[in-house]
């Protein structure tokens, strides 16, 4: 083994793994690009940091998004796709947006065929529920837990193929040969070895980063690794600024605040009042009431609570009790379940209580709409990791379609890559070696140190108290103040114990994540100084149109600073432009007040 | 709170200051006290821990605040905090338990003792090796149908089929079950989990699959002596026992123990007719 | 309610089988002297442990009385009926006893060692034969509906008396545990994968929906069934020596 001067790192010993395509991630996104890539006969490798199953697809609640028309014949791909547009401010990617809204139904009959099972409408065709800023009933779903039969579908379609799952490993970097990625490395949560993965592709499908806020539906997962991991190997993204607030979280007792609360239950008629017993979603979108778009029931929640008409513990009221116990048995048993257990709160009694809480990341690595390909070669991206789908503000439903129709774009754009190509997977040992260096440096720490733990809480207020859901210059510069000084501090991490399952260990790995992602939302959300969608400064009226037509890019520079740039969104197609010509009246009502009112 | 603050930097920060506010308001001095085992597939010990009792704790509140606090490198797994990834099982006081789902307050400020599943090899503290179950899980004959989706299939054909789809893959009903627990016949057994799976995948309308062989001889099911361990301890509530064992149970009975059924098979020389597919063929499907 | 269950919660994990061995135990001794040593039809009545009669060949050996032809149908049926299966293997076979961590840890003396366990494939794989009992029970049962409507339409004409509202009762219980059978579910539905595919389908289903909700309450029928059983011969048999008078209701 060569060395490089480091003796302990000299000694490290490490196992290699080679495949064709390496898929890091085992949500929805991942697993789709696994089968697809299998299926163009390739070997494939998976790589996740929790045990397969687990990822946040399985947590999701309300549906499945796709134009199938089943309950509502007038639906088709055109509405989907501007209600799409329209949800994300323009800012998005009209082609990406496109593809979804075209592929979308095909994926949820493959779904269909592989074993899941969605709830039927009377006349044995899949039923779909209506879902917040959707025209029409869209969302399939089963029950609330439509993740939940996602991802054991397609977890048990993978477990069929030959491709090879290693759970509970962590990949710590993507090497690179030239400017190509050829594969990862990785350690096992369980006993700390490492693995080094040669490929000819990966595949980044690692989900979102709402860990970096205290208040999240979040899990321990959504560190964001993916996306940092790809910006270190030079990778463009988009739309960091755009962080969704879900409008209902829980918020008490203190242990579930910002558990989700799905909006299955508004799409089943929840109501949504204020302590003084007021719909007060009247006053912010008349039209469509508690199904509005999230960014502006999350704003008025937080406005209707900031201005004293809030619950006990500081939330508004979400009311289901007129569906009555065995409608909600029905159609949200899940619901009913958590607030039972974990709340003592029948909701089939009793109103919920809930404020925004952080679910969603619209931006991520900039990818093409046909391949999902980064800019760098050999690096891919779908799921939530990946930005352009959802622009300014995600529609519910719109992720589960998205991680299976790029999913699967991304595994057959890796596949055609690795097809072409004739490039090796080696690279320098040294690399390997320094590597492992750095990620050992917390056990090995001397003296005096910060706990991970405490660095991560600290973090997590900083994001709470500086980049809300409601915006300004000046509270961001100081967030950005209080980011970088974490960031200097990340040397000083140090933690107890041994490699062998050392969840202290695995959380410093996490926070370089969090506080170089923090710093990306903080930066481009003091360039982006308007009113849109996810991105509310309060020092700025309304949107901006000038910005309306950008999208802020960021890229690591040649100093290894955080670069940003303002990037023109190409005009959109005449065949896509005219949809929204031609649906003006239409459309009027909620898209006028979506982009001018202040909520 | 006073509210007519109209500061804006004040409001973007009011929801923070909301949560400080509550978590004083419940800690209001009084403490959970936990016993958690510690070690490795070595062996180990309960190790006493101490820490303010929030109300509405949870069990896997109060371990996620001994790891931040108190011991860094404490294991565990977890994932939704919410009672639907399964992640967070462990033995609370002997039973399998979501750590998630278990409210402190149950106890009484009686004595809590956690344990890590005992019918796998423990990794570290609340940690097993559940990977067992992933291989069981790949030996079995995955959903095929000769039919293209879409499907016309109604309500009234598969509402038996979203309990087993239920399933969140906690594994405690394979932790408890006493032909894995005690009598360790992982080789031959493949434990209630997957019971529970291949009852869907049988009673799937456009299933074409027959697991029936693999069941009676791969997946041990005459090893299941119905005491339903597993259906205590579902956390969602899957009556693995009575809908999917014993329905299982029953058709294997039909295929392997019925004298009748099998000299009627003989004597009309098919074995088709036990999944009614040939009914099923072009007549509700392919419109 | 709750709080009894809750209270039975409570219990130490060994009450539960110890309980059901001793109900066992003793009900299956009552049942077996009473029908070897006193194999009497009472006057009026007869207690259901007789019904229906048969005809008893004198060649056999003494021991086996004209009920015992019968009984060894709802005997069988029980001893192989999966709720008696889980609770004799809890209870009598301490396999496991109780689901705890404690409870499984017991050594059981008589195992040869933990890895011989052979659940139901061994000698215990004859209760797949259970269906055939549910059908030798199911006429059974209807030969009991016919006995308990001749309490009331006696040859003297119509009357109702506590025995016959026992009988009545003791019978509806029967059929409740009779038709909530694993086994009675598969045969009306549980078999089917499909029921918008075939001839009937719709009242399959709904019989089989039906039977899916008796089921879930199977082991409280057994125990109800077996409890009334045994009042009702008691209260008979009281009658019958005397030291109770039967209580007519109407008519009689
Ligand atoms: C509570 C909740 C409810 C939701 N409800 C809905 C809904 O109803 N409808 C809808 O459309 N969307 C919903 N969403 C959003 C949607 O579920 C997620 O956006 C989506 O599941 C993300 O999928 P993914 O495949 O991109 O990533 P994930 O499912 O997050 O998976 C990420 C994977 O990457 C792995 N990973 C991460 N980092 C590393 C690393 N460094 N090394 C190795 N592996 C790594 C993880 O272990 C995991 O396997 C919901 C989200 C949440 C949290
Ligand atoms: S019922 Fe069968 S599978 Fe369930 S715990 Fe008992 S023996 Fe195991
Ligand atoms: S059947 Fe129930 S107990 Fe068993 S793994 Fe599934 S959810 Fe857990
Ligand atoms: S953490 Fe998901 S079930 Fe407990
Ligand atoms: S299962 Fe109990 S009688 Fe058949």
């Amino acid at each position: 083994m060569a060395s490089n001067g480091n003796r302990d790192t000299a000694r490290e010993r490490y196992e290699t793994r080679e495949y064709d395509v390496l898929i890091v991630g085992a949500g929805g996104a991942g697993l789709r690009a696994a089968v697809a890539a299998t299926e163009n006969g390739l070997s494939v490798g998976i790589v996740t940091k929790s045990l397969l199953g687990k990822a946040h697809t399985v947590m999701a609640e309300g549906g499945i998004a796709a134009s199938l028309g089943n309950v509502d014949p007038a639906d088709g791909w055109q509405t989907h796709f501007m209600d799409t547009m329209k949800s994300g401010k323009f800012i998005n990617n009209w082609r990406t947006a496109e593809i979804f809204a075209k592929e979308a139904p095909d994926r949820v009959y493959e779904l269909e065929q592989w074993g899941a099972l969605f709830n039927r409408t009377p006349e044995g065709k899949i039923s779909q529920r209506p879902f917040g800023a959707h025209t029409y009933r869209r969302l399939c779903h089963v029950g609330d837990r439509t993740g939940l039969e996602l991802i054991r579908t397609m977890q048990e379609k993978v477990l069929a193929t030959d491709a090879e799952v290693y759970m509970e490993t962590t990949i710590t970097k993507l090497l690179k040969s030239g400017d190509r990625v050829v594969g990862a490395l990785a350690y096992t949560r369980e006993n700390g070895k490492f693995i080094h993965f040669k490929a000819k592709a990966v595949v980044m499908a690692t989900g979102g980063w709402g860990r970096i806020f205290k208040v999240t539906s979040n899990s321990w997962e959504g560190t964001g690794d993916g996306v940092v991991l790809a910006y270190d190997a030079g990778a463009e993204l988009v739309d960091m600024e755009m962080m969704q607030f879900h409008p209902t979280g829980m918020v008490w007792p203190p242990g579930v605040r910002g558990l989700l609360v799905t909006e299955g239950v508004r799409g089943e008629g929840g109501l949504l009042r204020n302590s003084e017993g007021d719909r007060y979603m009247e006053n912010y979108d008349p039209e469509r009431m508690e199904l509005s778009s999230r960014d502006v029931v999350a704003r008025a929640n937080y406005t209707e609570v900031q201005e004293g008409r809030g619950s006990p513990h500081g939330g508004v009221y979400l009311d289901i009790t007129h569906l009555g116990y065995d409608g909600i048995m029905n159609k949200l048993p899940t619901m009913h379940e958590q607030f039972l257990k974990l709340a003592d709160i029948d909701i089939s009694k009793e109103p919920m209580e809930v404020f925004p809480t952080v679910h969603y990341t619209m931006g991520g690595i900039k990818t093409d709409p046909e391949t999902g390909a980064s800019n760098v070669p050999g690096l891919f991206a779908a799921g939530e990791v990946a930005g352009g789908l959802h622009g300014a503000n995600r529609l519910g439903g719109n992720s589960l379609s998205d991680l299976l129709v790029f999913g699967r774009r991304a595994g057959e754009g890796a596949s055609a890559y690795v097809k072409e190509s004739v490039h090796s997977s080696d690279i320098a040992e040294g690399e390997v070696l320094t590597e492992i260096g750095r990620v050992l440096e917390p056990l090995k720490k001397q003296g005096e140190g910060e706990s991970p733990y405490l660095m991560q809480q600290e973090l997590q207020e900083a994001m709470m108290e500086h980049a809300n859901l409601m915006r300004t210059g000046d509270s961001l510069k100081e967030g950005l103040g209080k980011v970088l000084g974490l960031k200097d501090r990340l040397a000083n991490m140090k933690v107890q114990g041994s490699r062998l399952f050392n969840p202290g260990w695995h959380t410093a790995q996490d926070i370089r994540y969090l506080i170089q992602i923090s710093e990306i939302i903080i930066r481009t959300a003091l360039e982006r100084t308007e009113r849109r969608g996810a991105q509310w400064r309060l020092d700025f009226d309304g949107p901006d149109d000038e910005l309306g037509r950008v999208n802020f890019i960021v890229k690591k520079d040649e100093q290894g600073e955080v670069g940003i740039q303002k990037r023109e969104i190409p005009p959109m197609p005449e065949h896509l432009a005219s949809l929204f010509e031609d649906k003006v009246v239409d459309m009027a009502g909620g898209e006028k007040r979506g982009a001018e009112s202040q909520f | 709170m006073d509210s007519n603050s109209a500061e804006q930097k004040d409001m973007a920060s009011k929801a923070h200051a909301d949560v400080h506010a509550d978590e004083k308001a419940a800690a209001n001095g009084k403490t959970a006290k936990l016993r958690i085992f510690r070690g490795d597939s070595g062996g180990g010990e309960l190790v006493d821990y101490e820490l303010p009792l929030v109300e509405g704790m949870v069990v896997l509140d109060a371990v996620l605040y001994v790891q931040a606090h108190q011991a860094g490198d404490l294991a565990v797994r977890w994932n939704c905090k919410a009672a639907h990834c399964g992640s967070c099982s462990a033995e609370i006081n002997g039973k399998p338990r979501l750590l998630c789902k278990t409210r402190i307050e149950e106890f009484d400020g009686g004595e809590i003792q956690v344990h890590p599943l005992k019918a796998f090899p423990v990794i570290k503290d609340l940690v097993s090796d559940i990977s067992w179950n992933y291989q069981v899980s790949k030996g079995i004959k995955p959903f095929t149908s000769d039919e293209q989706a879409p499907f016309t299939m109604y309500e009234e054909d598969v509402e038996r089929l979203y309990e087993p789809k239920k399933c969140i893959e906690c594994f405690m009903c394979q932790d408890v079950c006493h032909v894995l627990r005690t009598h360790h016949k992982h080789a031959e057994f493949a434990g209630p989990r997957f019971f529970v799976r291949n009852q869907w995948l049988e009673m799937h309308p456009m299933d074409n699959q027959d697991r029936l062989h693999d069941l009676k001889e791969d997946n041990g099911l005459g090893l299941c002596n119905i005491t339903k361990c597993c259906t205590e301890v579902c956390p969602v509530d899957i009556h693995i026992t009575d809908n999917s064992i014993i329905p299982l149970k029953e058709r294997v009975a039909d295929e392997y123990y019925d004298p009748a059924k099998w000299l009627m098979r003989k004597i009309r020389g098919n074995r088709g007719s036990r999944n009614g597919a040939a009914a099923r063929n072009g007549s509700r499907n392919g419109n | 309610m709750s709080s009894i269950a809750a209270a039975w919660k409570r219990l130490p994990w060994w009450v539960e089988p110890m309980a059901v061995v001793f109900a066992l135990t003793a009900f299956g001794i009552y049942s077996l002297t009473i029908v070897v040593f006193y194999p009497g039809v009472f006057q009026e009545y007869v207690s259901p442990f007789y019904s229906p009669e048969v005809g008893r060949p004198d060649w056999l050996p003494w021991f086996i009385t004209a009920p015992v032809l019968i009984l060894w149908i709802p005997l069988g049926f029980r001893a192989t009926c999966y709720y008696y299966r889980k609770a004799y293997y809890r209870a009598f076979f301490w396999d496991p006893p109780a689901c705890q961590a404690k409870a499984q840890q017991l050594d059981r003396p008589w195992a040869r060692s933990t890895e011989s366990y052979k659940g139901e494939r061994a000698l215990f794989v004859l209760n797949n034969i259970h269906r055939y009992f549910l059908y030798a029970t199911i006429m059974v049962v209807a030969f009991l509906w016919y006995e308990a409507f001749l309490t009331v339409f006696t040859p003297d004409g119509f009357q109702i008396t506590v025995a016959s509202l026992l009988w009545f009762l003791n019978i509806v219980l029967v059929s409740a545990y009779t038709f909530s059978c694993h086994s009675f579910r598969h045969l009306v539905g549980g078999n089917k994968d499909c029921y918008s595919c075939i001839r009937g389908g719709n009242v399959r289903r709904k019989t089989y929906n039906f039977v899916s909700r008796l089921n879930t309450r199977h082991p409280q029928w057994a125990w109800y069934s077996l409890v009334s059983l045994l009042a009702t011969d008691i209260y008979l048999r009281l009658m019958q020596a005397g030291v109770i008078t039967d209580f007519p209701i109407i008519g009689g």
